[in-house]
């Protein structure tokens, strides 16, 4: 779908990691209409350096407030330049834009690194009547700030860490078969690392679950003009990730 | 750049495309222009690859009133599903890009995609592209169908292996296809030009000796992008077309060199991301322009760039925007 383009007001910046920022931003239209899934795409500068829009997920949205919430990991140019804004800074948010997940009433939520944000909106933005367990997989215990973001007196949130620091050691896809034969789950939303992605779908694969997957690819324009974002169909067409994506059917795409 | 510009209507948490109808912006009488005696709302033509078909940014503009023409993305005699990997790359104030001219096919885009379009009143570039002389011919014929206005060819992509490179670059071979073009279209032929050229004049002059109504230029320049953690090009296809603002002064000198060598209308382009960098292409002797890398950027990109030169036209009293066609003072 299309979205807004949308002159935001931060209202908040803060570092919550060692490298992740929270920024909440006023954008009334966006926060209006956007689904959990969805993104922003982000201009950090007026000028011509960086360039292209940044994509990032809804962390969060709160119509009445008209505020949207993004968490971003600093890892190149304009990532940096989101971390100067200060509050009542100007931030030109164009979205909502992509499909967003369809959440079914009984679900797992599967995260890693900043793959987390929309999953920590998920959880917020649960339909009536649906419970949400939550996975999420750590390098190590300095990671443990992406737990706090969920409200773990309503969802069910279970850690792997790759050194063992914390939760259970190994990957998300070591727990999953005992999480997914204790909860009959009818799907896994799932975003974070490539290799994550793919194991979590092989065990959704072989476990006969549904698995929707959230694709972060290279963009140009975010709004289906340049083609810039194409990722290969199972039945042989291109998609776009920016309008068809960023979700997609596990089974749907070769990623 | 230091004249960039907020456009007019942003303001704080006040979203400006017309998917709110009452934002509709309106068409200037200052801007309207007649292109090849194809009549445009403005002189902003939507370049080829940016826009996809068009429908994709009619909630962000409305078509019919604030976009001259579109030039649609380049079409193949068959589909192409484009190039593998990367597809897209930032680069200081540009991008590059090898998408490979992923399209339907000319046939499928007749009977599917056109239909679609017909809703809108504003005037359809078919931006063609083939692998052979006659296969271009193929494409004119093909796409000389009502709904389209003008058929601009692409004989510079330098996507795709040894197809668009090959023609542009040989003054012959460029004026062989303009020629085959013209005998078999009667839509007004516009002949895009590459800029990976040691001497694009030489270009321009054969193109339009062999029939072309008019030219459009510049395609994108060639370029490379490493990434040094990897070791690796960025892009999938190892080479891509540089865009954007980084390209601006080498297409105003090449509009500009042109201009002075040929007789017929020139589309300018490359990198025009404000009414400013608008006017100063006509200025150079283009008669209208096009935007790409602009809207990559902002969805809305030329319905503000109309408004920023309709606003030019005010302040400097200018009467009609071709006013300021070749006005360079040298
Ligand atoms: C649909 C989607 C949702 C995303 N959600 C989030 C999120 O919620 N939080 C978050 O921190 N990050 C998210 N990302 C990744 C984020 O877009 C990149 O980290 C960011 O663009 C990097 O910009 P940079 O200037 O700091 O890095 P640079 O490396 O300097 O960027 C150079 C270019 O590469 C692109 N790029 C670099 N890394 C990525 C990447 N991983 N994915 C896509 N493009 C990239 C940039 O957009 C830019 O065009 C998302 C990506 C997509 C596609
Ligand atoms: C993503 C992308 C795709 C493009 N595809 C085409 C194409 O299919 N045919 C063509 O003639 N030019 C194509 N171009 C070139 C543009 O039409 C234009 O000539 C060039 O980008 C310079 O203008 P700009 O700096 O305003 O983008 C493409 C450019 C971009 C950025
Ligand atoms: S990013 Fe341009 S089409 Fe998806």
């Amino acid at each position: 779908m299309s979205g807004y383009v949308e002159l935001g007001r931060v209202v908040e910046n803060e570092q919550i990691g060692s490298d992740v920022w929270c920024m909440v931003v006023y954008a009334p239209k966006q926060a209006k209409e956007a689904k959990v899934g969805q993104f922003c795409d982000v201009r950090v500068a007026m000028g011509t350096m960086p360039l292209l829009r940044r994509p990032i997920s809804y962390a969060g949205f709160n119509a009445q407030e008209g505020t949207i919430t993004l968490l971003y990991r600093v890892v190149g140019k304009g990532t940096e330049l989101m971390t100067q804004l200060s509050v009542d800074d100007t931030i030109d948010c164009l979205g909502p834009l992509g499909n967003g997940f369809t959440i079914p009433k009984r679900v797992l939520l599967v995260g890693g690194g900043v793959g987390i944000a929309p999953m920590v909106c998920a959880s917020n933005h649960l339909p009536e009547g649906t419970k949400a367990t939550v996975l999420l997989g750590f390098r190590n215990k300095e990671e443990a700030f992406w737990a706090d973001l969920f409200k773990q007196d309503k969802v069910d949130v279970h850690i792997t860490t790759d050194d063992g620091s914390l939760g259970t050691k190994g990957f998300p896809t070591a727990v999953l078969p005992s999480l997914c034969a204790n909860t009959k789950f009818d799907s896994i939303l799932v975003c974070g690392p490539t290799p994550m992605m793919k194991g979590v779908a092989q065990v959704a694969h072989e476990l006969g679950l549904s698995c929707q997957v959230s694709l972060e690819n290279r963009m140009g324009c975010g709004t289906g003009g340049c083609l810039g974002c194409a990722v290969d169909g199972q039945d042989g067409r291109r998609y776009k990730v920016c309008m068809d994506g960023p979700v997609f059917d596990s089974e749907e795409v070769g990623f | 750049m230091a004249d960039y510009k907020i456009g007019p209507g942003y303001v704080h948490g006040y979203e400006v495309s017309p998917k709110d109808k009452n934002n509709t912006k309106r068409a200037y009488k200052d801007l309207g222009v007649t292109f090849c005696g194809i009549p445009m709302k403005n002189p902003i033509v939507a370049a080829s690859g940016t826009f996809g078909n068009g429908p994709e940014y009619a909630d962000y503009l409305d078509l019919s009133h604030e976009v001259g023409a579109i030039s649609i993305k380049g079409l193949t005699p068959k589909g192409r599903p484009g190039n593998a990997g990367t597809r897209v790359a930032e680069t200081p104030s540009g991008m590059l890009n090898c998408i490979g001219l992923e399209n339907p096919g000319a046939e499928a885009f007749v009977e599917t995609v056109l239909p679609t379009l017909a809703s809108y009143d504003v005037p359809l570039f078919a931006n063609v592209s083939a692998g052979t002389v006659d296969e271009f011919g193929y494409m004119a014929e093909t796409l000389s169908v009502p709904g389209i206005a003008a058929i601009e060819v692409n004989i510079s992509c330098p996507n795709v292996k040894n197809e668009g490179l090959a023609f542009g670059v040989d003054a012959k071979v460029a004026a062989q296809v303009a020629a085959e073009v013209r005998k078999r279209t009667t839509l007004p032929v516009i002949m895009k030009l590459s800029p990976n050229v040691t001497n694009i004049v030489e270009i321009a002059k054969a193109v339009v000796d062999a029939g072309a109504d008019a030219l459009s230029l510049i395609n994108t320049l060639l370029g490379m992008a490493i990434d040094i953690r990897t070791k690796r090009p960025i892009l999938g296809n190892l080479y891509g077309g540089l865009s954007g603002p980084a390209i601006k002064p080498v297409a105003l000198r090449m509009v500009h060199q042109v201009a002075r060598a040929v007789d017929v209308p020139i589309i300018g382009m490359g990198g025009i991301m404000t009414g400013t960098d608008a006017v100063e292409f006509m200025m150079a002797g283009a008669d209208i322009v096009s935007v790409g890398t602009a809207t990559v950027v902002d969805p809305r990109a030329i319905g503000r760039i109309a408004e920023e030169m309709h606003e030019y036209c005010e302040k400097e009293k200018i009467e009609h925007v071709s006013d300021i066609t070749d006005t360079l003072q040298v």
